[in-house]
């Protein structure tokens, strides 16, 4: 049997106007696995998750949901699908018990309230009013609306953005959760460190487009390279030459400095060392390398800039 | 307990209920909202059953020049006569101290302002009294009986305004205030189906109908022995179309407008000309002839006429089939028109 994917998109085009929001972008995310988009403000994420959660209409493209058409199937799809948006604003004066018990009639069948309050770490606050929550436990709570119809493909539009790190943590452990139940997940990000913890595979999205894909440590390898060199020095620089160090990669400038990919640390560190120690070396640090080098590196820019 | 299944399946709850379950609450849990609705009619009830209680015959001041004329007018006990010089007497009816003066004779001479019912009323008296053999008899019947009183009048126009307000502010500016929070498009991420969405709007305000209409009926009978002439399942019937004419269009001001100052600028704009001009604090008749078919076909016109008329003058429903026939015609219009252009984003 020819598994089909759980969503697929070819080509798809959002025009605002002049603006491509979305640009002719593909994607095929398999069941079962949790798939991220990853890009920086403005590169089209929302406008193409909203497509593909059927709230927005492509201008151009073929989206293919489970195997469904939105103009086809809306009704069915609704069924299967749970959905957290980048914002929305939960009646101020329910309870967090009475938001999901609204949420759970619309669905002919999902999971008890108690389980998923259980789950998204709410149960002490299911008899508060959604405007009492903290910013974290708002962001709980609309996950939690989406996950009490029990759906097999669950979307996520940036669900720990301003979080604190223990409440990211803890939404980490529900997704990862939800995963092993073998339900697939497309969820949206700025944190690389989120995508290289939560997600199977990624796509690097910038202008509408998908400019790299793969698992987050083919990208990584991809870059030749396992460490990333920083140095400041008191006079300024040009990244020329840099690039014929032994065991270095690339150069490139960064926010004050030079940034170095390099794919063994103790050949090349010498060499770097002997050269900028002349120029008045102020600051040196390393770090291993990450998604975000990756976007530095095919984009020039900073996924948060 | 004798549930084996329900780890799968949580008890099947109806979407309609649990919306309008929502939207009770919502409304119950904002003070504002339940004073609004619920409070401020009756503190609008007071405020103008006080303001226009009918007193007992203030005595009509009259202006007269001799101390003779003085003491014929006393005699009547609904006029009260001051001697002032002429210049004075001409000074106080000018600006308004007294309706009449009364000059010696012979002949007797009234000056008043033909203008002024007051003033008019006046003459009438001191003639009356001047010339008591002439006055032909006459019986009075003042009028004070409840059924005829302006709190009488008053108390289905705030009926019918209360309608309108809800229905306006609790369906337009709600539905608005859900679009722009993203609410409206988290909902339709659901299965939920648009049609009970908009029913529960419409439920909600045939439920608060059993609320606002004994609280303000019972308040006007307590307090002023306001009665309701005809019957009250017709007056029910009448509030209830009533009620679904202002949810439609409550509905369609909503239909499209992104933001609250733009739903609240239209709210304004449907509510204050029918405020005015559809006979809730003073009869529609003050207005000109030439205005009163455009004032019949205002739905708050034909709920406060239909609402009157089954209160005051114990109308059936072959009296007020054109009011009904109105808001039932506004209901279906408004409805169709807002479910075509409703933006649900
Ligand atoms: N309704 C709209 N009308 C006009 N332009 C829009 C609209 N929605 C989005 N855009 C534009 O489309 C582009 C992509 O927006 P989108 O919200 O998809 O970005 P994003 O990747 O989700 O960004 P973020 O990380 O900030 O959420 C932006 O330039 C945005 O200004
Ligand atoms: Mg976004």
């Amino acid at each position: 049997m020819p598994s089909t994917p759980a969503l697929r998109c070819e080509q798809l085009v959002k025009k605002y106007g002049d603006l491509a929001a979305v640009d002719g972008l593909d994607l095929e995310v398999d069941g079962g696995e949790c798939f991220g988009l990853l890009g920086p403000n403005g590169a089209g994420k929302t406008t193409t998750v909203e497509i593909l959660e059927g709230l927005n209409e492509p201008t151009a493209g073929r989206v293919e949901v489970l195997g469904m058409r939105w103009d086809r199937d809306e009704r069915a799809l609704r069924q299967r699908l749970g959905v957290s948006l980048q914002e929305t604003h939960l009646p101020d004066k329910l309870t967090v018990e009475e938001n999901l018990r609204m949420f759970r009639s619309f669905y002919l069948q999902g999971r008890p309230i108690e389980e998923v309050l259980e789950l998204v770490g709410l149960s002490d606050k299911r008899a508060s009013w959604t405007e009492r929550l903290s910013g974290g436990q708002k962001q709980r709570l609309a996950v939690a609306c989406a996950l009490v119809s029990d759906p097999e493909l669950l979307f996520l539009d940036e669900p720990t953005t301003g979080l604190d790190p223990q409440s990211r943590r803890q939404l980490w452990d529900v997704v990862l959760g939800f995963k092993s139940r073998g339900r697939t997940v497309l969820l949206t990000t700025h944190y690389m460190d989120e995508a290289e913890r939560l997600c199977d595979r990624v796509a690097i999205v910038d202008k509408g487009k998908v400019i790299a894909l793969g698992t987050p440590r083919e990208l990584i390898a991809s870059l030749g390279a396992q460490q990333v060199v920083e140095f400041v020095t008191e006079r300024p620089l040009a990244p020329d030459g840099w690039g014929g160090l032994p065991s270095v990669r690339s150069a490139r400038r960064s926010a004050d400095g030079i940034a170095l990919t390099v794919e063994q640390l103790h050949v090349a560190l010498p060499a770097i060392l002997a050269r900028a120690e002349p120029l008045g070396l102020t600051h040196l640090s390393t770090h291993q390398a990450s998604l975000e080098d990756v976007f530095v590196h095919l984009t020039g820019r900073h996924l948060r800039e | 307990m004798n549930a084996p299944t329900a780890g799968l399946k949580s008890a099947p709850i109806s979407p309609l209920w649990e919306l309008t379950l929502a939207r009770l609450r919502l409304f119950f849990r904002e003070p504002g909202a339940v004073f609004w609705t619920f409070g401020f009619p009756l503190l609008l009830s007071v405020a103008l059953g006080i303001a226009f209680r009918n007193r007992p015959a203030e005595p009509v001041p009259v202006a007269v020049v001799s101390a003779e004329l003085e003491r014929s007018l006393e005699a009547d006990p609904q006029l009260r006569p001051r001697l002032l010089g002429e210049s004075e007497a001409r000074e106080a009816l000018r600006t308004g101290k007294v309706d009449l003066v009364v000059l010696a004779g012979p002949p007797i001479a009234y000056l008043y302002d033909p203008a002024r019912a007051e003033s008019r009323l006046a003459r009438a008296l001191a003639d009356a009294a001047l010339h008591p053999r002439g006055a032909p008899a006459t019986i009075d019947r003042p009028i004070t009986e409840p059924g005829s009183r302006y709190i009488d009048f008053l108390i289905p126009g705030l009926l019918g305004m209360n309608l309108m307000s809800a229905g306006m502010w609790g369906i337009g500016y709600i539905v608005v205030e859900m679009r722009t929070k993203k609410l409206l498009k988290r909902l339709v991420a659901t299965p939920m189906s648009r049609a009970q969405f908009l029913w529960s709007f419409v439920v909600m305000r045939a439920l608060f109908l059993l609320l606002e209409m004994p609280v303000l009926l019972g308040f006007a009978r307590l307090v002023f022995g306001v009665r309701i002439v005809g019957s009250i399942a017709l007056l029910l019937g009448v509030s209830l179309i009533g009620a679904l004419a202002f949810a439609g269009i409550g509905l369609l001001v909503a239909a499209r407008a992104q933001n609250t100052q733009t739903v609240t600028g239209l709210i304004n704009l449907v509510m204050l000309p029918m405020f005015v001009a559809s006979g809730v604090f003073f009869s529609t008749a003050r207005f000109p002839d030439a205005v009163q078919p455009f004032l019949r076909v205002l739905p708050l016109t034909a709920l406060n006429d239909g609402l009157r008329a089954v209160m005051i003058d114990g109308a059936g429903v072959t009296g007020i089939a054109g009011q009904i026939a109105l808001l039932g015609v506004t209901t279906a219009a408004t409805f169709f028109a807002a479910l075509r252009l409703f933006r649900w984003r």
